[in-house]
């Protein structure tokens, strides 16, 4: 008995120093990403909680909230609900996304192409590093040079203040074309070489070369970059809130004033007391905007399932 | 039409294309630079705005995106180092490290607002910092670190595994040979992704608006006791970096050369953020050549 019982105690069983280091470390390093996980959950429960209260706490109408187009939270209707419409920024946010994407998306895969097919080049030695320095400009900036730029340029040529989804649109696309030109040529450049060499074997020129074999291949990878692009101009607060004009209707025109869920949240949040219906609404708003967030990525997710099987 | 001929009138379009892009983005840094270099000077950058009249600089709002810069960097970085180290070396496949990883994602792509707002609600308000530079640098280190996070695991997924097994076979627990061998080997890249960081840090408005707040009080810059309120290193001081300014001004500002000053902030901004890029490249390619020739 006292054998084993010394057996146990020699220093061969014991664990070494080694062991408790890389305990530590592994626990520590896995503390970090718990971390960020616990951090993600936390926004997510904190924006699900407030943003669900209107509609829970403040007996607001989730069907007003997406059909209804006066926005005054603070006043109540003849059915003793808040006057919660929020179709004008919804709409606006829409309106801005969709038509951006559809301005930047094709000139930037028309610019990818250039930079790997045409003059690749001048494309990796000049315009791939302007397109990353662009992507880091602020988007403040691009707020203030449509302010002091587009705005003044679409008072001038068409009826009206200036401000509205037009110049939002106008510049967002500039925004989000550095970052979709990035993505789309690493879709592009990812087609590999072999592709390319089959075609022109086979007798098709350039162009047939890039329309059949290289954008049908690099397909899902450029719809990822747009979506990319989407997402970004969805989220984007300030520059869109400065030139958009922030009245809360649902424009009749591309030059009126109009509003996106972002540009009332920057404005208003400052102007309302937590936990009022005033502030449950916004919150209700920032809703929208990381579903719609999570949309896209979950859209962004399936793309590239579909690549890699 | 022949194929000859759609062939040449496409890659007319893609010139066309290409012309119209570089067109408007050198407009874009011309008129920033045109416009904004002329205002820069010794006086603008270092004395404080003024509110009614022309003539203020921006001094305060420099340094408090420097400083918010600094303390972001401080809280982020070694999270990201940490996380970044499980992901690549020690993470298996399994549904708890999956369920993290799309969190993750997820926390990279919510829009900087989001962000700003969930700070405003945890740290301005329930942990009582109000607008500082403390809540802002919380809200900017969470915005930042899943970009942190993949640049960290991505560096260390490309040190080789040979160098691995070297650190195991002179006997290293695999955390020993992570903390000397493996995280120095991927520095180069690390400090890449942080500098790169930094710039989207430095230009950040939308999720500070709310948290490190629009206004800076009178500070001394004499005065480098952090506790005290008049001290610029004083983190519960509410900050209004670089790029909020030019965004108040051109909303609420009334000195009459609001303009002239946005120009001037833009263009501050925009060099800093090229000089973020050149130290990053730099640094990225002297560090590798250091590494390399060991």
């Amino acid at each position: 008995m006292a054998k084993t019982i010394k057996e146990i105690e020699h220093p061969l069983y014991r664990k070494s120093s080694k062991m408790r280091t890389e305990r530590f470390g592994k626990s520590l390093t896995f503390i970090a990403v718990v971390l960020t996980a616990a951090i993600t959950a936390a926004i997510l429960f904190l924006v699900f909680s407030k943003g669900l209260s209107t509609f829970i706490m403040n007996d607001g109408s989730v069907k007003d909230f997406f059909t209804g187009t006066t926005w005054n939270p603070a006043e109540v209707n003849s059915l003793g609900k808040p006057i919660i419409g929020a179709l004008p920024f919804i709409v606006g946010s829409l309106a801005i996304t969709g038509i951006s994407a559809l301005i930047a998306g094709p000139l930037a895969i028309g610019a990818a192409i250039f930079m790997s097919e045409i003059a690749p080049n001048a494309g990796k030695r000049i315009m791939q590093p302007v397109i990353e320095l662009l992507v880091g400009i602020p988007s403040v900036v691009y707020g203030f040079i449509g302010l002091s730029v587009v705005v003044p340029f679409l008072r001038d040529l068409f009826p009206g203040s200036g401000f509205g989804i037009a110049a939002g649109t106008i510049v967002l696309s500039v925004m989000i074309l550095p970052t979709v030109t990035s993505l789309a040529l690493d879709a592009i450049q990812s087609v590999p070489r072999s592709l390319r060499e089959a075609s022109l074997a086979l007798g098709s020129t350039r162009w047939q070369m890039i329309c059949k074999v290289v954008l049908k291949t690099a397909k899902p990878g450029l719809l990822m970059a747009i979506i990319f692009g989407m997402a970004r101009a969805f989220g984007e607060a300030l520059a869109v809130q400065m030139v958009i004009g922030n009245a809360s209707v649902i424009p009749h025109s591309l030059f009126e004033p109009a509003s996106t869920i972002t540009s009332i949240l920057t404005m208003g949040m400052g102007y309302t007391v937590m936990g009022q219906v005033e502030n449950n609404a916004l919150w209700s708003l920032a809703l929208i905007l990381l579903l719609m967030s999570l949309f896209f990525t979950i859209i962004v997710r399936m793309i590239g399932k579909g690549k890699s099987t | 039409m022949s194929a000859k001929s759609t062939d040449r009138l496409a890659t007319a379009g893609l010139y066309v294309i290409v012309g119209i892009i570089i067109t408007v983005l050198a407009g874009l840094l011309g008129f920033v630079f045109v416009k904004g270099i002329p205002q820069l000077s010794w006086q603008f950058i270092t004395t404080p705005p003024q509110i009614f009249k022309e003539g203020g600089g921006v001094g305060p709002q420099l340094f408090n995106s420097f400083y918010l810069l600094v303390l972001t960097l401080m809280i982020a970085v070694p999270i990201a180092i940490g996380a970044g180290i499980y992901l690549a070396e020690y993470a298996r496949d399994h549904w708890i490290i999956r369920c993290i990883r799309v969190l993750i994602e997820v926390l990279s792509s919510l829009p900087s607002i989001v962000v700003g707002l969930f700070g405003f609600l945890f740290f301005v308000l329930y942990m009582g910092w109000g607008f500082s530079i403390l809540s802002g640098a919380f809200a900017l280190s969470l915005f930042n670190l899943p970009l942190l996070v993949r640049v960290v695991e991505q560096s260390i997924r490309n040190i080789p595994k040979s160098q691995r097994e070297a650190g195991w076979a002179l006997g290293f627990s695999k955390w020993e040979t992570i903390t000397t061998i493996i995280l120095p080997a991927a520095l180069p890249g690390i400090v890449t992704g942080v500098i790169l960081a930094s710039g989207r840090v430095f230009g950040e408005a939308a999720a500070l608006i709310y948290t490190a707040g629009m206004s800076t009080p009178i500070i001394d810059f004499t005065n480098w006791n952090p506790l005290s309120p008049t001290s610029p290193l004083n983190p519960f001081r509410p900050a209004e970096t670089l790029a909020v300014h030019i965004w108040k001004i051109n909303g609420e500002g009334i000195m009459p050369d609001a303009a002239a000053i946005s120009d001037g902030a833009a263009a501050l901004l925009i060099i800093s953020i090229l000089f973020f890029n050149f130290t990053s490249r730099f640094i990225g390619n002297l560090m590798f050549k250091k590494m390399g020739a060991n």
